[in-house]
């Protein structure tokens, strides 16, 4: 294999695409013929994490933690336990934090190291979250890093970086948007994007939602 | 290890570029290959910290030039290879030439549930936690070939304990095949311009989830 058969998820050639098609086809015939795993398995755990795992359940989290000052700080206090009563998803693993967003100050989670993330509320992470440039700025030019994805902070506003450097792992919980005090969670979790949950965006307007 | 992985303050890689509706997968082999990492890792064919070890050992031209499940399909093929599990004549052929090392114990569907929920890393503590919040203490300055979480951007750095995240499998120890050894772990955070100097935003404040190890007290 060269060098660059796969250094770009997006612009992969077909002749490269198969090529990992075939190697990790590979791997998974020997394990499966001697007995290792059932493809089946892996089947079942693909369609989770394409379908039931993913920002979606977050956002639950976030619209329930706006609308209940009580559960907001039952989240705050311990994540795990309080997601684990929504009922939302299967169980919660450990360790859990959310970080609440304030006027005054602005959080984000990265993984210098390698690329842990809150799978069960935010589910697989996004490319850009794994990639060198995220990885490498977003504990030294955070502001920087804001600015790529468009957003500007006040400048006093203080920026607080949580590099996930254990098996605790991060969410944040957003600031709710002005004039949806009395929204419905559903609709309030309309607002809710994978990317404010980690601190590289806001909430939708309210403007923008349907 | 003071490997390529280790990117916190890093310069050159140029913008963050987000991918709008990005699809979980951008490939079939995509979601093949992180389905058989967990699945080996919940027969219990390696930790999660072993498994992490194992990415960091690629050689960094490789590292930087693969993309993300490029490197877990070199890591997982090498896994495979380093514990016994197939051979890499078996994964030549993508066939197996021999029966599976007994006791082979097979993932199954049954097993999926459990793998969807992060594991426990909270063990019981083998002594008091030697800092408390508001502690200042300072990472070390240690650079252990061997796998580590301690990034080398905080070593050196006099930091606050911000809060005790309780007692936890250790990873520099489990990597290495020498045990749990459960250390307390801490958020200890730092002010940015103490990081990067004085030109840093004075905003920003730093935290790493540290391990009791990391650490050392500062005369308060």
């Amino acid at each position: 294999m060269t060098r660059d058969d796969d250094q770009d998820d997006h612009h992969e050639h077909g002749s490269e695409l198969s090529e990992m098609q075939l190697r990790v086809r590979a791997l998974e015939t020997v394990l499966a013929e001697k007995g290792y795993i059932d493809p089946a398995a892996l089947d079942a755990m693909i369609e989770a994490y394409e379908t039931r795992i993913g920002p979606h359940n977050g956002a639950r989290v976030v619209a329930r933690a706006w609308s209940d000052p009580a559960f907001k700080r039952a989240l705050i206090e311990d994540a795990t336990e309080a997601v684990q009563s929504l009922g939302l998803i299967n169980r919660v693993g450990d360790h859990l934090i959310a970080v609440e967003n304030t006027p005054t100050l602005h959080n984000m989670i990265v993984c210098t190291l390698c690329s842990c993330y809150p799978w069960e509320v935010l589910g697989l992470p996004p490319v850009w979250y794994k990639s060198a440039p995220y990885r490498s700025r977003a504990v030294s030019d955070p502001r920087g890093v804001l600015a790529d994805f468009g957003l500007t902070l006040p400048a006093g506003t203080q920026i607080r970086v949580w590099d996930s450097t254990a098996e605790t792992r991060f969410i944040v919980v957003p600031m709710q948007p002005a004039g949806t005090e009395d929204w419905s969670e559903d609709r309030l979790a309309a607002l809710v994007t994978r990317d404010c949950m980690i601190g590289t965006g806001l909430p939708k307007s309210p403007k923008d939602a349907l | 290890m003071d490997g390529i992985h280790d990117m916190g303050g890093m310069h050159g890689f140029g913008k963050v570029e987000p991918q709008r509706d990005e699809p979980v997968f951008h490939a079939v082999w995509e979601g093949r290959c992180l389905a058989l990492s967990r699945a080996l890792g919940a027969i219990g064919a390696w930790t999660i910290d072993e498994s992490r070890a194992g990415v960091e050992a690629l050689p960094p031209d490789v590292y930087l030039s693969r993309s993300y499940y490029g490197k877990w399909a070199l890591r997982l093929q090498n896994m495979i290879i380093a514990r016994g599990l197939a051979g890499s004549d078996e994964i030549a052929a993508g066939h197996a030439l021999r029966p599976g090392k007994p006791p082979t114990r097979k993932f199954a569907v049954a097993d999926v549930a459990r793998t969807l929920t992060r594991g426990s890393f909270d063990r019981p503590a083998q002594s008091p936690a030697r800092f408390k919040a508001g502690d200042r203490v300072r990472a070390k300055n240690i650079h252990p070939p061997t796998h580590t979480r301690l990034p080398r951007y905080a070593r050196g750095h006099v930091g606050v304990v911000e809060a005790i995240r309780g007692c936890h499998v250790f990873p520099d120890t489990v990597a290495i095949g020498a045990g749990e050894n459960p250390q307390w772990l801490y958020t200890v955070v730092f002010a940015g311009r103490d990081l990067w100097g004085e030109t840093a935003d004075p905003t920003l404040m730093v935290s790493i989830e540290a391990f009791e190890p990391y650490l050392e007290s500062v005369q308060q």
